[in-house]
């Protein structure tokens, strides 16, 4: 026990822990516009842009509690997902992709000229509220949050848009108002996302919110497997542990990573964990206990 | 006021430095059209490609001292087969699964190479030698430099070549029916694996011959340089509808226009946004681009 907290409390190992957990909070809210929904989005990192320095801002100039600040970062980001996806969300596939990439591009260079975000200096001096516990307690509720959508009317439609939306659109789903909402909500945890992010880091720069963050954040949800929340929580835990194991390699890590990047589409193209329903699997396996239990009491009865 | 009244003085000038700047955007931005119109692929290693070009024409210019026409061969003549090889390995076994699974091995591809790049090359900016000497023509207002002529007529020369080859050979109209329908090519007898690599080749050419003008102009070139002149060129090809050779120019045109225009104006800060603010703008007031086709929805 004392050699667990001792590990937790490790600075190195704490920190990674807890930017892993921020990551997934984020990398769960482009789960459910790319994975569930099936929209293209190469512009996360922009959302999460938005709730960071949201965030930051409010914990620096106004003090207000920081998780308020939080929570009012995700809100924004959600707003901007949602001004977003009004116009756009009749293009379809790889142009409604590079819209959104455009869109995070315009963010990141606003807020390098812009004087309150501190500019291309970044903005220093963010209070450290960011905690393990915090990040799990609300990472848990994400992943509490992403079961409810997936059991509700409103996932199912989306689902359903996803497979075919011509279908659904036949089956009286509004879709239009189905793809805005569900951009806003993935948007809105990329904003919580980010505000733990700030209070994290301590420091936020625009030039970590580019392209490379937001294809990072692609990444994570289509190597664990598309569309599936373990998959989701596989993908980032292992990509974003993956560059502190591959240390030992030093300058060739990066090289290494983008060359299993490639190995790992050709070999499994639908992630790690794509195609497996954990469900099915936990209900064939509780039937299976079930059926061996029955069929010892028949085999004593027998007796 | 008074500085658009120095725009407007300066209006002839801008548009010729915008034409130039299109130009080398148009010889990118072609390459990833004729790709994404026959496999329907945002090609990201196409960045990295022209990156490598115009690194091969800073090594043969400074380290072998080869003429600066040569140059630009060389580079055609490694980035041509570099294009063949990522296609077969990263793109051709995954033809036929996601769009997604495709476009994360693209990025990739193209993370390898901005990474072997930098460790070959180091990740500073390194300056081109200047060698088309700096001769300054005037014609009325407009200053044309020796360099902006040069790129004008380089790109002129292979823009004129790929509308003949895809118009007028064989090859290219085994493109442009594969384009059409790939299955449909491909019982017409079409070797379609053969034409992709050769689309990928072509598109190859043209963006190591950009990469080295556009090093030659700009006078700086690092690893990362790909990147964002990349999704530019992307963002040109879209918006001049994508799939289509003419509408590729006139995106990569209009695009270095209004860049140059932009910064004239005073936008010089956000002169990386006004490519994605055009591009956001054109898509919602016409979803495929100035020259695209509609899409249209079958069940």
């Amino acid at each position: 026990m004392e050699s667990i907290f001792g590990f937790f409390s490790d600075p190195y190992i704490n920190q990674i822990l807890t930017l892993t957990g921020v990551y997934l909070i984020t990398a769960l809210g482009l789960h459910l516009i790319t994975g569930l929904t099936g929209l293209f989005s190469f512009g996360h990192a922009g959302f999460m842009s938005i709730g960071a320095y949201t965030a930051a801002l409010l914990s620096l100039n106004l003090g207000t509690p920081f998780i308020l600040n939080v929570f009012i970062g995700g809100l924004a980001a959600g707003l901007a997902g949602m001004l977003l996806a009004f116009p756009s969300m009749r293009l379809t596939g790889d142009y409604l992709g590079i819209t959104t990439l455009g869109f995070a591009e315009i963010i990141r260079i606003v807020f390098i000229n812009l004087d309150i975000t501190g500019g291309a200096r970044g903005l220093a001096g963010i209070p450290r509220d960011t905690s393990l516990a915090i990040v799990l307690v609300i990472a848990t509720l994400s992943i509490i949050c992403m079961y409810c959508i997936y059991d509700s009317r409103f996932g199912r439609a989306l689902t359903a848009i996803r497979e075919d939306e011509l279908a659904a659109e036949a089956m009286g789903i509004n879709v239009l108002f189905y793809k805005v909402k569900i951009f806003a909500t993935g948007t809105f945890f990329a904003g919580i996302g980010g505000g733990l992010y700030a209070h994290l880091i301590q420091y936020l720069n625009p030039a970590d919110f580019g392209v490379s963050r937001s294809f990072e954040l692609l990444n994570y949800v289509v190597l664990g497997g598309l569309g599936s929340v373990p998959g989701t929580i596989l993908g980032t835990t292992v990509l974003s542990l993956a560059p502190e194991f591959l240390r030992f390699v030093h300058e060739y890590r990066m090289l290494i990573y983008s060359a299993l990047m490639v190995a790992m589409m050709i070999f499994r193209p639908h992630g790690l964990l794509g195609g497996i329903n954990f469900r099915k699997l936990l209900f064939d396996l509780i039937q299976r206990i079930k059926s061996r239990v029955t069929l010892s009491k028949d085999a004593r009865r027998g007796q | 006021m008074e500085q658009f009244q120095v725009f407007l003085q300066l209006l002839p000038q801008q548009l010729v430095n915008g034409i130039t700047l299109g130009a080398t955007y148009a010889l990118i931005a072609l390459g990833y059209t004729m790709v994404y119109g026959i496999i329907q692929l945002i090609n990201f290693a196409h960045g990295e490609i022209y990156m490598i070009g115009a690194f091969t024409g800073l090594l043969l210019v400074v380290y072998f001292k080869i003429n600066f026409f040569v140059a630009i061969i060389g580079a055609i003549l490694l980035c041509v087969p570099l294009a063949m090889l990522i296609e077969r390995v990263a793109y051709r076994p995954l033809r036929g699964s996601t769009r997604l699974a495709t476009l994360i091995s693209a990025l990739g591809v193209s993370l390898f190479l901005q990474t072997l790049m930098t460790l070959i090359m180091g990740p500073n900016a390194q300056g081109f030698p200047e060698i088309v000497k700096d001769t300054i023509y005037t014609v009325g207002s407009v200053r044309f430099s020796l360099v902006q002529i040069v790129i004008l007529l380089v790109s002129s020369i292979f823009m004129v070549a790929l509308t003949l080859i895809v118009k007028y050979t064989k090859v290219g109209k085994a493109m442009r029916a594969t384009s059409e329908s790939y299955e449909t090519a491909n019982l017409m007898g079409i070797n379609i694996n053969r034409i992709i690599s050769y689309t990928f080749a072509i598109g190859a050419a043209l963006a190591g011959a950009g990469g080295v003008l556009v090093g030659m102009y700009f006078n700086s070139i690092h690893p990362m340089m790909g990147v964002i002149v990349g999704l530019k060129c992307f963002c040109a090809a879209v918006l001049g509808g994508i799939g289509s050779i003419p509408g590729a120019m006139l995106g990569g045109m209009f695009l270095g226009v209004a860049e140059v225009m932009g910064v004239a104006l005073g936008f010089g800060t956000y002169r990386d946004a006004i490519a994605f603010a055009l591009l956001i703008l054109v898509l919602l007031i016409k979803p495929t681009g100035i020259m695209g086709r509609p899409i249209q929805r079958k069940v």
